[in-house]
């Protein structure tokens, strides 16, 4: 069923449960909107040198919207930021795949149970707000940042 | 099933014999569910007399108005300008050259806001100047007056809302003044239902000799709308959502403001003459339709207007009065569920914005549209309304004239369905 496809259980535990809500000290931190529906995301970063140390997060919204932050907060806290960005660059295509994308479990884990979420385009936004909102701060948190020897 | 009373309802119209005249009513969603379509609210579904009207227009008179002197040029002109005096007698103007066509009932409110913007004394909207509107508009009558004031320097002042989803009355001397140049506002609301009391707030502007301008976008599909009765200056309302076309919006406005106030866009059609150093306008209604007007939209429009005034517009309010006093009777059994607005049929329109418990408007949509249901979901435009009540979105089920007690049925069970999906 159609449903069952969208709403995977794993979505549904993650919105029931959430990981890493609740705000807590950042290097940056970004307010991000869908306007079409009310979904609000407040997200900082905190960076330890190139790595990912924290994502933390006050949002509210649909279930989707709620289990893709706390699958994002799953996947990125603890990698460096180059491999956190190919992760979040492999979710973004997967949701832009129109439901035909499958997505690498290997890269995305979890997030691969968002593949169903891409067959509705007026749900992608809602997975995505999440993402963007971290892609948004991670960026911030690096132009704070003095640079980094490679 | 559970036999419920929705069939005993009385005032109830011929929905049988109706939704015949209604294609997509017939449709089949997902395989085999039959489409239970309660997003009136955002826009109605058109009847076969509608389309029809559209493609003979098309299909046989289409011809730009008001210019050239050849068979369908006269035709064309003959269309638009009738649908315009069906317009006119469908909301008691006592004038026909008081009717504006617009593109959207949006574009009618930002006509009126740009127009005392630019207006002479005394209409004009100054840095000394107060607007007053309620908490309750959709953003098309929040933004062009929020633009006016910026633009401007004058004071936007707001009606609030009472818990069960009222106006609040209650300061209306303080909010309505001597500095109140106009009071703009929603007949029916969006996203409460709530009908609000015209009357009170029409004399007091009328006191301080402030301006009147009524959204009745929400109300002309639904009531009878007499202009006269309201006494506003100014009425706005789109034809998507009463059975006509999209593209196609009207303003009404009092014929001695139309010829005194300035127009606000210029083009072909809103002219006298033309020179290289200076324009005099047309004679409202066309001072106020720059360019070629929406022509086939207007012409389905009057066809919309036939169509209902053929059923009559105070059974069509009956029907969905009927309609909503079960589906609010049974929405309130639905457990956690929490109207937002008047939780009678009282002074209501049938527009119903609920949430259900902490389950998010748009999964409760989500859910639903696996049924067959169409219902909005969001903040319907209308976000102030959300922020008063402390609610992020809702979602919203709103009926018309070819809604039945059997689609109240589909929508409870349906909500059922979405309490254990998500339980």
């Amino acid at each position: 069923m159609k449903l069952d496809s969208m709403y995977q259980e794993i979505i549904l535990d993650h919105y029931r449960n959430p990981h890493g809500k609740g705000l807590r000290a950042g290097d940056a931190e970004v307010h991000h909107v869908n306007p079409t529906c009310g979904d609000e995301i407040t997200l900082r970063v905190r960076l330890e040198g190139a790595t990912v140390a924290d994502v933390s997060y006050e949002s509210q919204g649909c279930s989707i919207s709620q289990a893709s932050a706390s699958v994002l907060n799953d996947l990125v806290v603890g990698k460096s930021v180059g491999d956190a960005q190919a992760v979040q660059e492999a979710f973004l295509e997967l949701m832009q795949s129109k439901g035909q994308g499958e997505g690498d479990e290997e890269v995305l884990e979890d997030a691969v149970a968002f593949a169903g979420v891409s067959k509705y385009p007026a749900r992608v936004k809602c997975a995505l707000l999440s993402w963007m909102a971290w892609k948004d701060a991670t960026a911030k948190a690096l132009a704070e940042q003095p640079a980094i020897n490679d | 099933m559970t036999l419920h009373p929705g069939s005993a309802l009385t005032g109830l119209l011929d929905t049988d014999a109706i939704r015949k005249d209604f294609p997509v009513l017939q449709r089949l969603l997902h395989d085999d569910k039959p489409l239970v379509y309660l997003d009136n609210a955002a826009t109605s579904q058109k009847p076969r007399q509608v389309l029809e009207a559209l493609n003979a227009y098309y299909e046989q008179h289409n011809a730009n108005v008001h210019r050239g002197v050849h068979v369908l040029a006269e035709e064309a002109t003959a269309l638009y300008e009738g649908a315009r005096d069906k317009v006119a007698a469908f909301v008691n103007a006592p004038s026909r050259d008081e009717v504006i066509f617009t593109k959207n009932a949006s574009e009618s409110l930002n006509l009126v806001a740009n127009m005392l913007g630019w207006a002479d004394e005394p209409y004009r909207v100054d840095a000394d100047s107060e607007i007053v509107i309620t908490e309750m508009e959709h953003h098309s009558n929040i933004v062009p007056w929020q633009l006016l004031a910026q633009r401007t320097g004058a004071k936007l002042k707001w009606f609030g809302l009472t818990d069960d989803g009222r106006l609040d009355l209650s300061n209306i001397d303080e909010l309505i003044t001597e500095k109140t140049k106009i009071v703009s506002f929603t007949l029916v609301s969006n996203l409460l239902g709530t009908v609000n009391p015209v009357e009170a707030i029409v004399r007091k502007a009328q006191s301080v000799g402030a301006l009147v301008l009524i959204d009745a976008s929400q109300a002309a599909p639904h009531m009878v709308l007499d202009v006269q009765a309201l006494e506003a200056d100014f009425v706005a309302f789109t034809g998507h959502k009463m059975l006509g076309p999209t593209g196609i919006g009207v303003l009404w406005g009092r014929q001695e403001l139309l010829e005194d106030l300035p127009p606000f866009l210029g083009g072909g059609e809103m002219i006298e003459t033309v020179t290289m150093g200076a324009s005099t306008y047309a004679p409202a209604p066309h001072k106020f339709e720059a360019g070629t007007p929406p022509i086939a939209q207007a012409v389905g429009l009057g066809a919309a207007v036939d169509y209902l005034t053929a059923i009559g517009m105070d059974r069509i309010a009956a029907h969905e009065h009927a309609i909503t006093e079960y589906a609010v009777e049974r929405l309130l059994d639905v457990p956690d569920l929490r109207i937002i607005g008047p939780r009678t049929a009282v002074d209501r329109g049938a527009a119903i914005s609920f949430v259900l418990g902490d389950i998010h408007p748009h999964d409760v949509g989500q859910v639903l549209d696996e049924q067959g249901i169409a219902v909005r979901v969001g903040h319907h435009c209308a976000r102030p309304v959300c922020l008063r009540y402390g609610i992020p979105a809702t979602t919203r089920a709103s009926f018309y004239l070819y809604s039945t007690p059997a689609e109240v049925d589909a929508l409870i069970d349906g909500l059922h369905h979405v309490r254990n999906f998500f339980g």
